[in-house]
Protein backbone atom coordinates (compact mmCIF):
# COMPACT_ATOMS: atom_id res chain seq x y z
CA UNK A 1 0.00 0.00 0.00
CA UNK A 2 1.46 3.36 -0.81
CA UNK A 3 2.17 6.03 2.16
CA UNK A 4 -0.80 8.21 1.40
CA UNK A 5 -3.06 5.88 1.12
CA UNK A 6 -1.83 4.05 4.36
CA UNK A 7 -1.85 7.48 6.48
CA UNK A 8 -5.26 7.97 5.18
CA UNK A 9 -6.76 4.80 6.23
CA UNK A 10 -5.07 5.30 10.05
CA UNK A 11 -6.32 8.77 10.00
CA UNK A 12 -10.06 7.43 9.54
CA UNK A 13 -9.44 4.60 12.12
CA UNK A 14 -7.92 6.63 14.51
CA UNK A 15 -8.57 9.73 14.30
CA UNK A 16 -11.81 10.76 12.60
CA UNK A 17 -13.75 7.50 14.02
CA UNK A 18 -12.20 8.00 17.08
CA UNK A 19 -15.00 10.87 18.50
CA UNK A 20 -11.72 11.89 21.36
CA UNK A 21 -9.52 11.94 19.11
CA UNK A 22 -11.48 13.94 16.07
CA UNK A 23 -12.01 16.01 18.92
CA UNK A 24 -8.81 17.27 19.28
CA UNK A 25 -8.12 17.42 15.74
CA UNK A 26 -5.32 15.23 15.56
CA UNK A 27 -3.82 14.36 12.14
CA UNK A 28 -1.72 11.15 11.62
CA UNK A 29 1.29 12.56 9.93
CA UNK A 30 3.34 8.74 9.66
CA UNK A 31 2.61 5.23 10.02
CA UNK A 32 4.85 2.50 9.61
CA UNK A 33 5.50 -0.67 11.28
CA UNK A 34 6.18 -0.52 15.09
CA UNK A 35 5.93 3.29 14.45
CA UNK A 36 2.70 5.62 14.55
CA UNK A 37 3.14 9.97 13.99
CA UNK A 38 0.52 12.72 14.80
CA UNK A 39 0.15 15.57 14.62
CA UNK A 40 -1.78 18.00 17.14
CA UNK A 41 -2.66 21.84 16.63
CA UNK A 42 -2.90 24.70 18.94
CA UNK A 43 -5.71 25.56 19.80
CA UNK A 44 -7.52 28.26 22.39
CA UNK A 45 -9.51 25.23 24.50
CA UNK A 46 -6.20 23.12 24.95
CA UNK A 47 -5.27 25.65 27.09
CA UNK A 48 -4.03 25.48 31.04
CA UNK A 49 -2.80 28.37 31.88
CA UNK A 50 -4.35 31.20 30.28
CA UNK A 51 -1.61 34.15 30.85
CA UNK A 52 0.96 32.31 29.02
CA UNK A 53 -1.17 30.35 26.13
CA UNK A 54 0.75 27.42 27.02
CA UNK A 55 -1.06 23.77 26.51
CA UNK A 56 -2.28 22.09 29.49
CA UNK A 57 -1.31 18.31 29.69
CA UNK A 58 -4.48 16.64 29.07
CA UNK A 59 -4.44 17.23 25.22
CA UNK A 60 -0.83 15.61 25.63
CA UNK A 61 -1.56 13.05 27.06
CA UNK A 62 -4.28 12.12 25.50
CA UNK A 63 -2.25 12.40 21.94
CA UNK A 64 0.43 10.04 23.18
CA UNK A 65 -1.89 7.67 24.32
CA UNK A 66 -3.67 7.45 21.02
CA UNK A 67 -0.18 7.45 19.34
CA UNK A 68 1.26 4.62 21.26
CA UNK A 69 -1.78 2.89 20.35
CA UNK A 70 -1.83 2.99 16.97
CA UNK A 71 2.01 2.06 17.02
CA UNK A 72 1.13 -1.35 19.23
CA UNK A 73 -1.85 -1.47 15.63
CA UNK A 74 1.15 -1.29 13.33
CA UNK A 75 2.62 -4.77 14.91
CA UNK A 76 -0.50 -6.95 15.42
CA UNK A 77 0.19 -10.24 13.29
CA UNK A 78 -3.63 -11.17 14.07
CA UNK A 79 -5.69 -8.36 14.96
CA UNK A 80 -6.93 -8.17 18.67
CA UNK A 81 -8.66 -5.74 21.12
CA UNK A 82 -6.03 -4.28 23.08
CA UNK A 83 -6.09 -1.63 26.03
CA UNK A 84 -4.09 0.48 27.39
CA UNK A 85 -2.90 -0.43 30.77
CA UNK A 86 -0.21 1.98 32.11
CA UNK A 87 1.05 4.98 30.89
CA UNK A 88 3.37 7.41 32.36
CA UNK A 89 4.37 10.94 30.54
CA UNK A 90 7.43 13.35 31.92
CA UNK A 91 6.76 16.92 30.96
CA UNK A 92 10.15 18.19 29.99
CA UNK A 93 9.64 21.52 28.67
CA UNK A 94 6.52 23.97 28.22
CA UNK A 95 4.95 23.72 24.65
CA UNK A 96 5.36 26.36 22.91
CA UNK A 97 1.76 28.98 22.53
CA UNK A 98 0.24 28.42 19.27
CA UNK A 99 2.79 26.13 17.71
CA UNK A 100 1.76 22.68 16.07
CA UNK A 101 2.78 19.89 18.81
CA UNK A 102 4.12 16.24 16.94
CA UNK A 103 3.95 13.07 18.82
CA UNK A 104 6.35 9.93 17.42
CA UNK A 105 5.32 6.85 19.24
CA UNK A 106 7.33 3.81 18.78
CA UNK A 107 6.39 0.02 19.63
CA UNK A 108 9.60 -1.82 20.47
CA UNK A 109 8.28 -5.14 21.72
CA UNK A 110 5.05 -7.33 21.54
CA UNK A 111 4.42 -10.43 23.36
CA UNK A 112 1.59 -12.80 23.96
CA UNK A 113 -0.25 -10.70 26.38
CA UNK A 114 1.50 -6.94 26.55
CA UNK A 115 2.85 -4.43 24.16
CA UNK A 116 5.41 -2.47 25.46
CA UNK A 117 5.63 1.56 23.66
CA UNK A 118 7.41 4.70 23.81
CA UNK A 119 7.25 8.22 22.02
CA UNK A 120 7.86 12.03 22.09
CA UNK A 121 6.02 15.15 21.58
CA UNK A 122 7.99 17.85 20.55
CA UNK A 123 7.86 21.13 17.88
CA UNK A 124 9.80 19.70 15.30
CA UNK A 125 13.03 19.10 16.50
CA UNK A 126 12.80 15.39 18.15
CA UNK A 127 16.07 16.19 20.04
CA UNK A 128 14.58 19.18 21.86
CA UNK A 129 11.10 17.22 23.27
CA UNK A 130 8.62 18.79 25.39
CA UNK A 131 7.60 15.30 26.66
CA UNK A 132 8.20 11.67 26.92
CA UNK A 133 5.95 9.01 27.02
CA UNK A 134 6.50 5.61 27.92
CA UNK A 135 3.32 2.93 27.76
CA UNK A 136 1.96 -0.42 28.21
CA UNK A 137 -1.17 -2.15 26.29
CA UNK A 138 -2.69 -5.22 27.41
CA UNK A 139 -3.69 -7.56 24.23
CA UNK A 140 -6.37 -9.80 23.70
CA UNK A 141 -8.94 -7.48 25.67
CA UNK A 142 -12.52 -8.20 25.72
CA UNK A 143 -14.73 -7.16 23.10
CA UNK A 144 -14.87 -7.68 19.61
CA UNK A 145 -12.18 -6.48 16.86
CA UNK A 146 -12.31 -2.71 15.80
CA UNK A 147 -11.71 -1.93 12.04
CA UNK A 148 -8.77 0.58 13.75
CA UNK A 149 -6.90 -2.67 15.20
CA UNK A 150 -7.38 -4.72 11.94
CA UNK A 151 -5.99 -1.67 9.87
CA UNK A 152 -2.44 -2.21 10.97
CA UNK A 153 -2.24 -5.90 9.11
CA UNK A 154 -4.34 -4.98 6.07
CA UNK A 155 -2.06 -1.56 5.53
CA UNK A 156 1.54 -2.42 6.51
CA UNK A 157 1.50 -6.22 6.47
CA UNK A 158 2.84 -8.68 8.25
CA UNK A 159 5.96 -8.76 6.50
CA UNK A 160 6.57 -5.17 5.03
CA UNK A 161 10.35 -4.01 5.89
CA UNK A 162 10.52 -0.40 6.80
CA UNK B 1 -0.81 37.01 40.50
CA UNK B 2 -2.06 34.94 38.07
CA UNK B 3 -5.65 35.05 36.97
CA UNK B 4 -6.33 31.49 38.50
CA UNK B 5 -4.84 32.22 41.87
CA UNK B 6 -7.33 35.31 41.67
CA UNK B 7 -10.02 33.21 41.07
CA UNK B 8 -8.69 31.03 43.95
CA UNK B 9 -8.60 33.89 46.43
CA UNK B 10 -12.69 34.32 44.66
CA UNK B 11 -13.38 30.84 45.69
CA UNK B 12 -12.30 30.56 48.69
CA UNK B 13 -13.98 33.64 49.43
CA UNK B 14 -17.34 32.47 48.15
CA UNK B 15 -16.92 29.01 49.19
CA UNK B 16 -17.21 27.42 45.88
CA UNK B 17 -14.18 25.67 44.62
CA UNK B 18 -16.42 25.23 40.92
CA UNK B 19 -14.99 28.63 40.10
CA UNK B 20 -11.47 28.01 39.87
CA UNK B 21 -12.48 25.56 36.57
CA UNK B 22 -13.63 28.59 35.05
CA UNK B 23 -10.25 30.13 34.61
CA UNK B 24 -8.86 27.30 33.05
CA UNK B 25 -10.21 27.07 29.55
CA UNK B 26 -8.98 23.17 28.64
CA UNK B 27 -11.15 22.08 31.72
CA UNK B 28 -14.16 24.32 30.47
CA UNK B 29 -13.73 22.51 27.38
CA UNK B 30 -13.29 19.03 28.95
CA UNK B 31 -16.41 19.74 31.38
CA UNK B 32 -13.72 19.04 34.34
CA UNK B 33 -14.58 20.82 37.39
CA UNK B 34 -14.13 20.73 41.24
CA UNK B 35 -17.08 20.13 43.64
CA UNK B 36 -16.99 20.38 47.28
CA UNK B 37 -20.72 19.85 48.19
CA UNK B 38 -19.93 16.76 50.29
CA UNK B 39 -17.66 18.42 52.15
CA UNK B 40 -15.31 16.58 50.47
CA UNK B 41 -13.23 17.99 47.52
CA UNK B 42 -13.99 15.89 44.62
CA UNK B 43 -13.59 16.60 40.75
CA UNK B 44 -16.25 15.56 37.98
CA UNK B 45 -15.17 14.82 34.29
CA UNK B 46 -19.10 15.22 32.66
CA UNK B 47 -19.87 12.90 30.33
CA UNK B 48 -19.92 14.16 26.93
CA UNK B 49 -20.18 12.26 23.53
CA UNK B 50 -16.26 13.72 22.52
CA UNK B 51 -14.59 11.91 25.35
CA UNK B 52 -15.36 8.45 23.69
CA UNK B 53 -12.40 6.68 22.76
CA UNK B 54 -13.85 3.18 21.57
CA UNK B 55 -16.87 3.23 19.97
CA UNK B 56 -17.81 -0.22 20.40
CA UNK B 57 -17.80 -0.90 23.72
CA UNK B 58 -18.13 2.06 24.50
CA UNK B 59 -15.62 3.38 26.54
CA UNK B 60 -13.61 6.63 27.61
CA UNK B 61 -10.58 7.43 25.73
CA UNK B 62 -7.63 6.53 28.25
CA UNK B 63 -6.59 10.00 27.57
CA UNK B 64 -9.35 11.90 28.93
CA UNK B 65 -8.77 9.90 32.35
CA UNK B 66 -5.46 10.92 32.59
CA UNK B 67 -6.10 14.17 31.78
CA UNK B 68 -8.85 14.75 34.18
CA UNK B 69 -6.74 12.98 37.14
CA UNK B 70 -3.84 15.47 36.46
CA UNK B 71 -6.89 18.64 36.69
CA UNK B 72 -7.85 16.33 39.89
CA UNK B 73 -4.54 16.94 41.72
CA UNK B 74 -3.85 20.60 40.65
CA UNK B 75 -7.60 21.16 41.88
CA UNK B 76 -6.60 19.51 45.48
CA UNK B 77 -3.40 21.08 45.69
CA UNK B 78 -4.99 24.22 44.84
CA UNK B 79 -7.78 24.20 47.10
CA UNK B 80 -6.64 22.01 49.64
CA UNK B 81 -2.48 23.40 50.02
CA UNK B 82 -1.71 26.97 51.19
CA UNK B 83 -0.02 27.75 47.94
CA UNK B 84 0.90 31.22 46.30
CA UNK B 85 2.38 29.87 43.00
CA UNK B 86 0.33 27.33 40.45
CA UNK B 87 2.06 23.82 40.74
CA UNK B 88 4.07 22.74 37.68
CA UNK B 89 3.47 19.08 36.54
CA UNK B 90 6.63 17.14 36.30
CA UNK B 91 5.35 14.00 35.71
CA UNK B 92 2.34 11.60 36.16
CA UNK B 93 2.17 7.53 35.98
CA UNK B 94 -1.91 6.94 35.11
CA UNK B 95 -2.77 2.89 35.85
CA UNK B 96 -6.04 1.80 33.90
CA UNK B 97 -7.90 -0.63 35.83
CA UNK B 98 -11.23 -0.96 33.86
CA UNK B 99 -13.16 0.31 31.14
CA UNK B 100 -14.47 3.61 31.80
CA UNK B 101 -18.32 4.21 30.85
CA UNK B 102 -20.04 6.93 28.75
CA UNK B 103 -20.98 8.39 32.11
CA UNK B 104 -19.81 10.95 34.54
CA UNK B 105 -16.13 10.16 36.31
CA UNK B 106 -15.65 11.78 39.54
CA UNK B 107 -11.77 11.29 41.26
CA UNK B 108 -10.30 12.16 44.37
CA UNK B 109 -6.72 13.43 44.89
CA UNK B 110 -3.94 12.95 48.14
CA UNK B 111 -1.22 14.60 48.86
CA UNK B 112 1.02 11.46 49.34
CA UNK B 113 4.11 13.72 50.17
CA UNK B 114 5.20 17.04 50.40
CA UNK B 115 8.26 18.44 50.18
CA UNK B 116 9.21 22.46 49.90
CA UNK B 117 9.64 22.40 46.81
CA UNK B 118 8.19 19.36 44.98
CA UNK B 119 4.71 17.54 45.53
CA UNK B 120 3.95 13.22 45.41
CA UNK B 121 0.18 13.30 44.84
CA UNK B 122 -2.02 10.02 44.41
CA UNK B 123 -5.53 10.24 42.72
CA UNK B 124 -8.43 8.01 41.93
CA UNK B 125 -11.06 8.37 39.26
CA UNK B 126 -14.49 6.11 39.85
CA UNK B 127 -17.76 5.95 38.04
CA UNK B 128 -20.78 5.19 39.91
CA UNK B 129 -18.96 2.57 42.43
CA UNK B 130 -15.95 4.30 44.60
CA UNK B 131 -14.59 0.71 45.31
CA UNK B 132 -14.25 -0.05 41.57
CA UNK B 133 -11.80 2.50 40.40
CA UNK B 134 -11.51 3.22 36.48
CA UNK B 135 -7.88 4.84 36.81
CA UNK B 136 -5.17 6.09 39.28
CA UNK B 137 -2.05 7.87 38.98
CA UNK B 138 0.70 9.32 40.97
CA UNK B 139 1.87 12.75 39.39
CA UNK B 140 4.77 15.28 41.11
CA UNK B 141 4.55 18.69 40.84
CA UNK B 142 6.70 21.35 41.59
CA UNK B 143 5.10 23.77 43.93
CA UNK B 144 7.97 26.59 44.24
CA UNK B 145 7.89 28.75 41.24
CA UNK B 146 11.23 28.92 39.43
CA UNK B 147 12.88 29.97 36.24
CA UNK B 148 13.57 26.88 34.72
CA UNK B 149 10.50 24.67 35.98
CA UNK B 150 9.07 22.84 33.64
CA UNK B 151 5.34 23.34 32.40
CA UNK B 152 2.04 23.27 32.41
CA UNK B 153 -0.74 24.82 34.21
Amino acid sequence: MEKDERIALFQKWFADAIPHNKALGLKVIGASRGFASMQLDWREEFVGNPETGVLAGGPLTAMLDGCCGMSVATMLKNPEPFATLDLRIDYVRPAEPGKPVIAEAECYRVTRSVAFTRAFAHHGDPKDPIAAAAGTFMLGTKGRVTRAQSIGKEAIGAETKI
Amino acid sequence: MSALLERLAEARKSGDVGRLAEAIPYARWMKIAPENGTGELLTRMRYHSDLIGNTFLPAIHGGTLGAMLEMTAIFHLLWETETDTVPKIVNITVDYLRSARPVDVVARATVTKQGRRMVNVFAEAWQDDRSKPVATANAHFLVKSSDDAPPSL
